[in-house]
């Protein structure tokens, strides 16, 4: 088990990380994207990072209220927060969650919260470039890996390539889907469908997601976002294939790759 | 000579331009009815987003086919308006072909590149309407695309169609009359004809008068066609060829996921938390009305969102990028533009009609237009406002209507209340402790 250093232990003893991981709701409480949390931690232990969470004073960047309409909320936490990101003079922020990266970079400014916020493949692709992390075992050589964008990082912050490069660098095969990058097809969780029920239709987004991925055969499917990761899983799991392709996140890749 | 032909030209010319001047004015006002929104920032990055986007038309051949044909007919129209100059001076003073003197042989290059054009335009105008009639696109067939919206496609096509060959068979008539009839001293030469030289066959036998009476028709008529078409764009869904011009200055340069922060709350929220603040003093000093939250009809809207109403061309290339509507929901981010802009026109008739005031209609865009069950289908994925090519933001819309359903009308779906209960609670979407935010790091 690692020591997770949180701002307040740091602060206590005099210390300043470089950066701080932002968490996010999913990443604290989901059973799936715990997971991702915990390989991302594994891999700024393993490059040395100095990092610090917020722990017990993070709270929800208001992303959902936000995209359901609910400026209220979603103002009275970014001003919650931003209070005690400056507190702790915070200049450098980074995150697993495409949601949370998209409102603390480009929503919180505007309330008074500016920082350097990054996508945890961004971080990644910067420390790789650094020679910080190495990428050498072949756990992933030759298998047939597709990444799904997720859309608040593709599209809506033109991010395309970190986790691209990411993915080369395990000497995997990287396919992609007929919808990629700018064209990404949403997984469906996104504007707060996550927590409500699909209006009616013929079909449900995630599916059409997974059937898009499916048609590449990929032995892998690798995700950027926690939500993305849950929406595809569970198409996966309509398929039944869910012994067959794995979704995994970028960061959970890596530290597989790495054996940590 | 005989002046009743200028005279009568000038009237006509004055008449339209006249009354493309009131329209204009009329979308003018109407923008005008939203809330003002400051994009005066950034002026280069601005310019160069008009020049790259509408003038370049670089998001138009994200799909090739329909891409490379539209900007043949794009760069057919500005070229061919070249020529049309030459007609109206023609027009004016009862000149024939007054640039050919001066020009020489540049002349000749010049009115051959028209031909080419002509004949170009003509041809994908073709593929368009087979694309629309024949091969019927799906994204040509959506519910919104049925009656008017159909028939204003289609009618802009045969405007098209028609203007084309009035243009070619004018030249070719000229043609004509240039090689066979060397005393018919009004057509000088001047010109190439590369495509209208093989129309000269269906002249063949005819007398001078004859071929000159067919010259003069498809001159005039092709000239009133335009006028006729200047102004048909108003009524019509082909506003996007002057306005994607303003709407591309104007569009959202910033990232596409940051979504504008409501200034209305901000000032609540500040409010809220400033220890300081007498919230009774506050209200007095602002205005009689509170500022409504979000939109519920195209007033609440700002300008930009409105602009992008009228420049839509409903080429619904938004509705087919979008996965609700990919996957069978009600929403089409088309759709959303559509009816924002015929909200706008019914709301502007009604002031025009009472003499500049709005008198209530009973109506508005949320219910009457955009149903709740279109606006909650949006998984806010931006796939629309990439896909739009002269960047239309229809998801800026949908968002300013959900904050209007939350904020005023306390009518989010149930599972979307809890959710947000559960953040006002306890700072997460689900029902669980702040305090447990780090147990994962205890997890073995």
């Amino acid at each position: 088990m690692i020591k997770v250093p949180t701002l307040a232990q740091l602060t206590a003893e005099g210390k300043t990380p470089e950066i701080l991981f932002w968490v996010g709701c999913a990443g604290s409480f989901d059973e799936r994207a715990k997971k991702i949390t915990k390989a991302f931690v594994k891999l700024l232990h393993n490059t040395g990072v100095s990092y610090a969470v917020l722990g017990a004073e993070e709270s929800c960047t208001g992303d959902p209220a936000k995209r359901s309409g609910n400026e209220f909320i979603f103002q009275m936490q970014a001003v919650t927060n931003i209070e005690v990101l400056n507190g702790y003079g915070i200049k450098k922020i980074v995150t697993a969650c495409p949601h949370c990266f998209n409102t603390l970079k480009n929503e919180y400014p505007e309330l008074g919260g500016s920082y350097e916020v990054v996508h945890h493949t961004q971080l990644l692709k910067e420390l790789l470039d650094d020679g910080k992390l190495t990428i050498e075992s072949g756990t992933y050589k030759g298998k047939k890996i597709t990444f799904h964008d997720p859309c608040y990082l593709g599209r809506a912050n033109n991010v395309y390539e970190a986790p691209r490069e990411l993915i080369k660098k395990l000497d995997a095969e990287l396919v992609e889907m007929k919808n990629c990058k700018a064209k990404g097809l949403c997984c469906g969780a996104g504007g707060a469908q996550m927590f409500k029920e699909p209006e009616n239709g013929s079909k449900d987004i995630n599916i059409e997601r997974t059937e898009q991925a499916l048609e590449v055969k990929p032995d892998i499917v690798a995700a950027g976002c926690p939500f993305c990761n849950t929406m595809l899983t569970d198409g996966i799991k309509s398929k039944e294939k869910e012994s067959e392709v794995p979704v995994m996140d970028i960061a959970e890749l890596i530290a597989n790759a790495k054996d940590l | 000579m005989d002046i009743l032909p200028n005279m009568l030209f000038v009237i006509i010319l004055l008449i339209s331009i006249n009354i493309f001047t009131r329209n204009i004015l009329k979308i003018k006002n109407n923008i005008n009815l939203g809330r003002s929104i400051d994009r005066s920032d950034n002026k280069s990055a601005r310019w160069k987003n008009m020049a790259r986007i509408a003038l370049g038309q670089s998001k138009m051949v994200s799909r090739p086919i329909a891409g490379i044909l539209h900007v043949v007919v794009y760069i057919g129209f500005l070229i061919i308006n070249i020529e049309l100059l030459e007609i109206v001076v023609d027009g004016i003073f009862g000149t024939h072909r007054v640039f050919a003197p001066f020009l020489g042989s540049a002349y000749n290059v010049l009115i051959a590149t028209f031909e080419i054009f002509a004949f170009l335009v003509l041809s994908a105008v073709l593929v368009f309407w087979a694309r629309r009639n024949i091969i019927r696109l799906n994204r040509f067939r959506k519910s919104e695309m049925k009656g008017w919206p159909k028939l204003d496609a289609d009618l802009i096509l045969y405007f098209e169609i028609v203007l084309m060959s009035l243009f070619l068979t004018m030249n070719g008539a000229d043609f004509y009359i240039q090689t066979n009839f060397p005393t018919a001293t009004d057509y000088h030469q001047a010109g190439s004809f590369p495509i209208s030289q093989f129309m000269t066959s269906i002249f063949d036998g005819m007398a001078l008068n004859s071929v000159i009476l067919v010259e003069r028709s498809a001159w005039w008529m092709h000239i009133i066609g335009i006028f006729i078409f200047l102004n048909y764009l108003y009524y019509s869904k082909h506003l996007h060829i002057l306005l994607a011009f303003p709407n591309t200055y104007f569009a959202n340069l910033n990232a596409k996921g940051g979504f504008a922060n409501n200034p209305t709350v901000t000032a609540e929220v500040k409010l809220m938390m400033d220890p300081d603040a007498d919230p009774y003093s506050v209200s007095e000093a602002t205005s009689d009305e509170p500022e409504k939250f979000g939109a519920s009809d195209v007033m609440d809207l700002n300008r930009v969102q409105l602009l992008n109403a009228y420049t839509c061309t409903e080429c619904g290339r938004c509705t087919s990028e979008c996965p609700a509507n990919q996957t069978g929901k009600l929403l089409s981010p088309r759709k959303i533009m559509m009816d924002t802009r015929d909200r706008l026109t019914e709301v502007g008739n009604n002031i025009q009609e009472n003499k500049g005031v709005f008198v209530p209609d009973g109506k508005q865009l949320y219910n009457d237009y955009i149903t709740a069950e279109e606006l909650w289908a949006c998984t806010s994925c931006n796939a629309c406002v990439q896909a739009c090519p002269i960047d239309i933001d229809p998801l800026s819309i949908i968002m300013s209507m959900r904050q209007y359903l939350v904020m005023e009308e306390s009518a989010a779906p149930a599972d979307l209340n809890n959710m947000m209960g559960n953040i006002e609670n306890n700072g997460a979407p689900w029902p669980f402790n702040q305090q447990d935010r780090l147990n994962w790091a205890e997890d073995p």
